[in-house]
């Protein structure tokens, strides 16, 4: 595969290590009453769509990035390839 | 030795007669001419029969002429080179080849293992399923060695390969798979363009059928043509052609790996080649022209040497002027198997009969025509020496023929457009699949591949299709000018098997699949093509059914009532063809398996004898034997005794080092550890438990501020990599805007523990006069930027693994080597020694710190003893998760150690822990010994490990159980720190 580093152009898929979801960026507030729950559900529970899939990717033999891919599962086509660090800002996440 | 002579031979042909060479078969030495290959040499030379086949060790000749050759399959070379399952028809002719037979035991003509032929009844479908079921202890002691022994085609040589292998990359915008017609057409469309090329062909000639026909290309041969079209692209810069390259593989974004036999047509690999090179090209666009494979019609023995396709007999007869027999027949079902008939007539060679199943046959070749006849059975011992015919009229007739060339039509070669999981399509009209719309994205196919049979044809889309992947790509290839061919539709009437047998015809010859299987399989209900394939391994062997799956598709749709597009097709998948091991291994094999990282140090270890040990890629000392020393244990336990008794000096570069350095850096250490880091004061170090989010412990290490804004944290050498890894994540993805840099330094600094109590006195040499690492000056846990050695910048930690007063020194790397040297030196006076990893590992069991046999995924703060440095005032990764309930009922696991009662007993790593008198079983498991050593420092065998409650169950006797070796010792539960548990000489 190849992956279309948005700083870098495009770069082999082996100079990245996968993570999954790019839903571990959500990781939930501590001080939440139901925190427990919520850090249960951010640990444990993935979707695992046949289809569109954001997912989070290292440029490990790269520059470090960590990046959100947005890759289809059955065809490998990949649509979109984010910062993850631009995408947790969007999110709001801070410090 | 006997030398045949080329009895076979015919007139013509791409042969080299001028140069004789010369190869072996079985012993037996044979002549062929340059430009021939193992099976057309054998060919010429009267040999058919050239191996036994897999199951029923049946007499076995040449299918085909290409790649797709399931029968044929041979061993090369002898000694180290030798090389099993080798196609007789891609393997070409080198003076000095010798080649052997397989699967025959114990010669060729006469194989005793043909005994299983006699047997067939039991070794149908399913056979392995259904009787080796019963009694389970024959499956070990009986069944599997005698099918090992009997199973498999070729050996092995058990040597190691002497050749070398090698990767490449390339990159175009368009990659031609095949050089035949199509491909050419397509590479002279493109390359005139300008466009960056890539066309490459299994073969080592390009032209594909041109080769193997005599049609016109316009006014020239078609081989002519293809020479003078290959010596434009290769006057093209823009064009890289490449022989003896076999696209193996289609790839996720114009991915495709290459096979390039660099030196296999040689007989030895030149110096400082490789023999093959795997290419991965990356490629804009790409277009398949991998031509057609001929497809056989089933019939009662219709698997003996001599019977072939009908178009590799056409091959051998024009390409390599070559025929099996002096007489031959056809067998067919279209107009194309009456070309061979006509190609041989004028080639001499005596044609017997033309069969066509066909009422309405037309007469093409100036011989005895058939029409509305089968061939329904054939005789000879070890060769074909008669066809039996039934003719329209029902009558039956014998026909003497040495070969027999059958055609059922031909398959479009579609396998690179399934390996991104596109499914091909029915065409009617040839009675084949073609290549579905939804194949492998980026890639287009033209001539025979796509069902264009005909020369013109094949030119035609060729070139189209060439220049429509580039008009994707905005490039404008003109149109070519292109010469006229043949351009006869192939008139094809579907005929799959002669009906009225035993039902002993084949259709997978490689795995010795019969339409008997496929009809079994059918009545046991293994309907679907998958499972049909499976169970009578139709299409599993290393041809991948090319001339063999329709076939068993045909017969399956027939049983059930369905058409050949209902049943569908199993999948194709890389490799296109059988790449040995070592070409997927390339350089990376032996000592370059992996890089080798050595230690600073590594050049003193060596000096003084140190055994190493593989910690990930780095070589770490081991220990260090000293004259007289026999047994590792002896090294081990001295140097346990001098740090103990002294001192010594080991080397932990290996650990990770991570520079944090920013305004957050302590809120974000805060965030990474369990424990706290804010209130760490400039100049000291701390413990610091890193969690994953589950809150499982994920590693440890010490983070030493040297600055408000500067920590040094190190990590495990294990997880160096690792942790980086989630330290980078945890600041990009959850802290986005926090104020931190990091950079691994693990390489930058050379860092050596000097441990023991006369480390301090050692290291006073070292430090520059004006460091004062009195304990006042520079207590347990402090750290310091300094110089040592007169202005040497420097960085000293007091941190302890070995539990003695200790220190650890880093000073740049490029320092490394000298300054263990000068820390040697200046402890001669102590008797410092150098000591390994067994030692420092020795030492901290003796002093209970975990390591990465507690650290093992499983186990959480509160196992290690660490539940209360999990801070609940602070939001850390897997805090939370920390505190689930069932992570903390009060019987946890917990860390503590372990003591044999009768100290001459040993404890060992892995051994589980039992009350005692209980059963053995994991209902009544209490937990399991995680490290064990011998600890000179007590002259006892001792244990880390988990206990259930642990820390309430000192002195109590367990059993130790390990029933893989059946040894149970009775252990005495006691504190994990065995030596000096009060910290005094840390702090001393």
């Amino acid at each position: 595969m190849i992956i279309n580093h948005p700083l870098l152009g495009p770069r082999d898929a082996q100079e990245f290590t996968y993570l999954g979801d790019a839903s571990l960026i959500d990781r939930p507030d501590w001080e939440a009453a139901d925190a427990q729950e919520q850090f249960y559900e951010y640990a444990y529970l993935r979707d695992n769509p046949a289809g569109e899939h954001r997912e989070l990717w290292f440029h490990e033999i790269g520059d470090r990035s960590w990046l959100v891919v947005t890759r289809n599962t059955l065809t490998h086509e990949i649509t979109s390839v984010e910062m993850a660090r631009d995408v947790a800002r969007s999110k709001g996440r801070s410090k | 030795m006997i030398r045949a002579a080329q009895d076979n031979r015919l007139a013509g042909g791409a042969i080299d007669r001028s140069r004789t060479i010369r190869f072996t078969f079985d012993g037996k030495s044979y002549a062929g001419h340059p430009g021939d290959t193992l099976s057309s040499a054998l060919l010429a030379n009267g040999v058919r029969l050239m191996g036994r086949s897999f199951k029923y060790h049946r007499p076995r000749g040449v299918l085909s002429a290409g790649s797709e050759e399931p029968n044929a399959l041979v061993e090369l070379r002898s000694g180290a080179r030798q090389e099993p399952n080798t196609r007789a028809t891609t393997a070409e002719l080198f003076d000095g080849l010798v080649a052997k037979s397989q699967n025959r035991l114990p010669s060729l003509k006469f194989d005793a293992m043909a005994i299983n032929d006699r047997f067939s009844n039991f070794l149908t479908a399913g056979f392995y399923y259904k009787t080796f079921m019963w009694p389970a202890a024959f499956w070990e002691k009986l069944y599997e060695p005698i099918i090992r022994k009997a199973a498999g085609l070729g050996s092995l040589s058990l040597q190691d390969d002497p050749d070398g292998y090698d990767k490449g990359f390339l990159h175009c915008d368009l990659l031609i798979i095949g050089g035949g017609p199509a491909g050419l057409a397509a590479a002279l469309r493109a390359g005139r363009a300008g466009a960056s090329v890539i066309l490459a062909d299994e073969d080592y000639i390009f032209g594909g059928r041109l080769n193997a026909e005599t049609f016109a290309v316009g006014m020239q041969t078609g081989q002519a043509w293809a020479a003078a079209t290959m010596a434009e692209l290769q006057s093209l810069p823009n064009v890289r052609c490449m022989t003896r390259t076999t696209i193996v593989g289609a790839f996720d974004h114009g991915i495709y790996s290459a096979v390039e036999r660099v030196s296999d047509h040689l007989a030895v690999t030149p110096a400082g080649k490789p023999r093959q090179i795997l290419w991965r090209i990356y490629s804009k666009r790409a277009l398949l022209c991998a031509g057609a494979i001929e497809r056989p019609i089933a019939f009662e023995n219709n698997d003996r040497p001599g019977i072939m396709l009908a178009g590799s007999m056409r091959a051998y007869a024009n390409r390599w002027a070559v025929t099996a027999a002096k007489r031959v027949a056809i067998f067919t079902n279209n107009d194309d198997g009456h070309r061979t008939a006509a190609d041989l007539l004028a080639k001499g060679v005596k044609v017997m009969a033309v069969i066509d199943t066909r009422a309405d046959a037309p007469r093409i070749a100036d011989c005895e025509l058939l029409p509305d006849a089968q061939v329904t059975d054939t005789t000879g011992r070890l060769g074909l020496s008669y066809i039996h015919v039934r003719l329209g009229d029902g009558s039956e007739r014998n026909i003497e023929c040495g070969a027999l060339g059958v055609s059922g039509g031909w398959n479009p070669n579609v396998h690179m457009t399934c390996h991104q999981r596109g499914r091909p399509v029915w065409n009617a009209e040839i009675a084949a699949f073609v290549p579905g719309e939804s194949g492998t994205p980026g890639l287009t196919v033209a001539g025979a591949a796509n069902g264009d049979f005909s020369t013109a044809a094949a030119l035609r889309t060729g070139s189209d299709q060439a220049a429509a992947a580039l008009r994707d790509l905005d490039i404008d290839a003109p149109a070519l000018d292109l010469p006229q061919a043949e351009d006869a539709p192939i008139n094809l009437q579907p005929f799959w098997y002669v009906q009225g047998g035993k039902g002993r015809a084949w259709l997978d010859q490689q795995n010795d699949v019969t339409v008997k299987d496929v009809t079994l399989a059918h009545q046991e209900n293994f309907r679907s093509v998958e499972h049909l394939k499976r169970y009578t391994t139709l299409g599993m062997a290393t041809d991948q059914g090319k001339t063999s799956n329709m076939g068993g598709l045909a017969i399956m749709a027939e049983l059930a009532g369905k058409s050949i597009p209902e049943v569908g097709t199993t999948m194709f998948r890389p490799p296109y063809t059988p790449v040995p091991i070592g070409t997927f291994g390339g350089r990376a094999r032996g000592k370059n398996f992996h890089p080798t990282r050595e230690t600073p140090s590594h050049r003193f270890s060596v000096e003084h004898n140190a055994s190493f040990v593989e910690v990930g890629n780095w070589l770490r000392a081991q220990w260090f034997t000293q004259p007289g020393e026999v047994h590792w244990r002896e090294s081990v336990d001295r140097e346990v005794r001098a740090v103990r008794g002294s001192v010594g000096v080991c080397d932990v570069t290996t650990l990770g080092k991570i520079d944090v350095q920013g305004t957050d850096a302590a809120g974000f250490l805060n965030k990474v550890y369990a424990n706290g880091f804010a209130k760490l004061a400039v100049g000291k170090t701390r413990y610091g438990l890193m969690l994953r989010e589950d809150g499982m412990a994920m590693d440890d290490g010490t983070a030493a501020r040297l600055s408000e804004d500067h920590f040094v944290m190190t990590t495990t050498t294990a997880n160096a990599v690792g942790v980086y890894r989630h330290l980078e994540f945890v600041r990009q993805c959850l802290f986005p805007d926090m104020d931190v840099q990091l950079i691994s330094t693990t390489e930058a600094w050379a860092q050596y523990a000097v441990a023991g109590p006369n480390s301090r006195k050692l290291l006073q040499k070292i430090v520059d006069p004006d460091v004062d690492i009195t304990n006042e000056g520079f207590e347990f846990m402090a750290c310091r930027e300094i110089t040592v050695c007169g202005g040497l910048r420097a960085r000293l930690f007091r941190i302890s693994f070995s539990g003695e007063l200790a220190y650890e020194i880093a000073v740049p790397t490029r320092y490394g080597d000298a300054m263990f040297r000068r820390i040697m030196e200046a402890g001669r006076e102590f008797d410092v020694v150098p000591y390994g990893t067994e030692a420092l590992g020795v030492m901290r069991i003796e002093k209970g710190h975990a390591a990465g046999s507690e650290l093992n995924g499983t186990s959480t703060a509160l196992n290690l003893g660490m539940g209360r440095m999990v801070s609940r005032t602070k939001d850390s990764i897997g805090s939370t998760l920390s505190q689930r309930e069932g992570l903390n009922k009060p019987d946890a696991l917990m860390l503590v150690g372990f003591k044999p009662v009768d100290s001459t007993h040993k404890v060992t790593a892995g051994g589980h822990l039992m009350t005692k008198g209980t059963p053995v079983d994991a209902k009544h498991d209490q937990g399991y010994v995680t490290s064990a050593a011998f600890s000179p420092s007590l002259n006892s065998s001792i244990g880390l490990g988990f206990l259930r409650d642990g820390g309430n169950r000192f002195g109590e006797i367990l059993t130790l159980t390990t029933p893989l070796t059946g040894a149970d010792v009775d252990v005495e539960v006691v504190s994990a720190h065995f030596v000096d548990p009060k910290g005094d000489r840390l702090r001393a």
